[in-house]
């Protein structure tokens, strides 16, 4: 099964302060970019990261064929129900998402 | 045109040498780096402590002086010591005095103290002058009475005001990553939306070109615009890697929060001027009516004792969290009988490594590894009971059995004692915006001949 991470250049994930973490999406072109961005919407942000579907903030960097998705973090970093310190192993959950067998034909 | 000399993201972790003299000949009118981040977590903040070594730090941060000797412009270090307490400002100042002391030359130190007692806080929390940022956890006068560290982020009206006192080095606590980068070029007249685009995207050194680990890099700030090129010759900036360095530790990739005001980027322009360097202009600066410094503060959440145990044996591998689930259950009993009341204050959290370690309940996947590692973190109310309780469990992380009728089996402890004391636990609990009437109200300056 085809996963984000083969349709895209690459996925980040980091602290923004303690608080926050935000993931960057570098996509190939501008319609790689909306057909990545139609698969991203709240419920399925909600459900891999378990974060209230409101609470992401979701911007596209047009010059770069970023899509940019920050949220809280669930524990806050450091503390005690915190595992992973720098926030950058978010990222893998975006990464091995599956993508539906349509991909190609998305708008 | 005002020229600031980048060395890199953080002292502590390496530049290049030959860049950094490459710069120097180019008659750059300030050298600025910064010294910390709270991404390393709460621990350096709770202590007082550097992240980096006190020999990476003091020996990079020889060369910088050398480099402000030749060229007699002021060097700047923002957020000295990772966190930058009060402390960490002293322990700076100490590693440069004894460094001069080795050069031989009376220079002017500037220290700016950004540390807050916790009575300030709480004044500020009741004079209703504390604002929650995004995200804040929820704040109580007892919260910052925990609180064993507390900061204010500073911008850059206090190291211009250390500079304008003829500051040849500045040593300032907690500060933005951008402000030391700002300080000057914003001094110098140059347009707002200029200075802090420019120190934002210069603000982790070569991170924002092609060869991050080189370090150096140069922002040339102009009028209608600002250069920026790295010094390392095998390194490029181009429009790209400039531009998506809004993008780095940012949760918005437009916006910027800083003393003052913020920065808005949306329609910022980057054009590559060469192969290697790129213009940037565009960067918008709106100001808010009311002055407001970032405040940061760590609290002791508990102390902590860890425990690790390896698992090779498939059978055990292959039920790992059936065991798992069985030893907790036995284990809530046990606690209870031994330790009574103190038991419900202890958090006993395992880490199965190898299965769901980083990720916990947020996992879907699962393959079978071929060997687990059982992580298990202590929380008690004192370092003493943590202990205890690492002890009483370690019986059974070394020999507790998946059923009744069968022989004990043996685990690894890879070292001895199997349990590890990490001292106390400590845990961010500010994100608030403290609201001043003066930028200078709560940082202490202080202007001195490094040799009197």
């Amino acid at each position: 099964m085809l996963k984000l991470r083969d349709k895209v250049l690459k996925i980040r994930s980091k602290n923004a302060g303690p608080f926050t973490v935000t993931v960057d999406v570098f996509c190939r072109n501008q319609t790689n970019l909306k057909r990545v961005l139609g698969l991203l919407d709240g419920d399925t942000l909600a459900h891999l990261y378990n974060v209230e579907k409101h609470r992401f903030e979701i911007f596209e960097v047009p010059d770069l064929n970023v899509i940019k998705i920050s949220f809280p973090r669930t524990h806050i970093q450091g503390s005690r129900l915190d595992r992973d310190m720098h926030g950058a192993q978010f990222a893998e959950l975006l990464n091995e998402m599956e993508l539906p067998g349509n991909f190609q034909q998305c708008r | 045109m005002i020229r600031v000399l980048v060395p890199s993201g953080v002292l502590g972790l390496e530049f290049s040498k030959e860049a950094l003299q490459v710069g120097l000949a180019n008659n750059p009118d300030i050298i600025a780096i910064d010294g910390g981040s709270t991404d390393s977590g709460p621990y350096y903040l709770g202590t007082a402590n550097s992240k980096y070594s006190r020999a990476a730090t003091s020996g990079e941060w020889k060369y910088l002086l050398a480099a402000r000797e030749t060229a007699n412009i002021p060097l700047v270090i923002g957020s000295s010591g990772t966190c930058g307490t009060d402390h960490s400002v002293d322990w700076m100042v100490e590693i440069t005095k004894n460094l001069l002391h080795t050069i031989k030359k009376g220079v002017r130190i500037g220290t700016i103290k950004s540390s807050l007692s916790r009575e300030q806080v709480v004044n500020a929390l009741q004079a209703g002058r504390l604002k929650s940022l995004k995200d804040a956890p929820f704040i109580s006068e007892e919260i910052i009475n925990d609180c064993t560290g507390i900061v204010a982020l500073m911008g850059v009206e206090q190291i211009q005001e250390a500079l304008a006192r003829n500051a040849d080095i500045i040593i300032a606590g907690r500060a933005t990553d951008t402000a030391s980068i700002a300080a000057l070029p914003l001094m110098s007249g140059i347009p707002p939306g200029i200075a802090w685009h420019g120190a934002k995207v210069a603000e982790c050194g070569a991170l924002c070109s092609t060869n991050p680990l080189s370090g150096c890099i140069q922002v040339d700030f102009h009028e209608e615009y600002f250069e920026i090129e790295p010094l390392d010759s095998m390194a490029q900036c181009t429009p790209r890697t400039v531009s998506a360095h809004m993008l780095y530790e940012n949760s918005d990739p437009f916006v910027l929060h800083e003393p003052g005001g913020y920065l808005d980027v949306k329609n910022a322009t980057y054009e590559a001027v060469s192969d290697r360097k790129v213009r940037v202009s565009g960067g918008k600066w709106v100001s808010f009516p009311q002055y407001r410094v970032k405040i940061e503060g760590v609290r002791i959440a508990g102390y902590q004792t860890t425990s690790l145990t390896m698992i090779r044996n498939d059978h055990y591998v292959q039920n790992i969290h059936t065991w798992i689930e069985s030893l907790k259950q036995f284990l809530a009993n046990s606690l209870d009988e031994k330790f009574g009341g103190d038991a419900e204050t202890c958090h006993l959290d395992f880490r199965i490594i190898g299965s769901e370690a980083t990720l916990g309940a947020l996992e879907n996947r699962s393959s079978l590894p071929v060997e687990v590692g059982i992580l298990v973190l202590i929380t008690a109310e004192t370092q003493e009971l943590a202990n205890e309780i690492a002890k009483h469990i370690n019986p059974y992380l070394l020999h507790f059995p998946l059923s009744d009728n069968e022989e004990l089996p043996t685990f690894s402890f890879p070292y001895s004692p199997a349990e590890t004391e990490r001292g106390p636990l400590y845990e961010f609990c500010l994100n608030h915006a403290l609201e001043l009437d003066d930028p200078l109200e709560i940082f202490k300056i202080e202007v001195f001949e490094a040799n009197a």
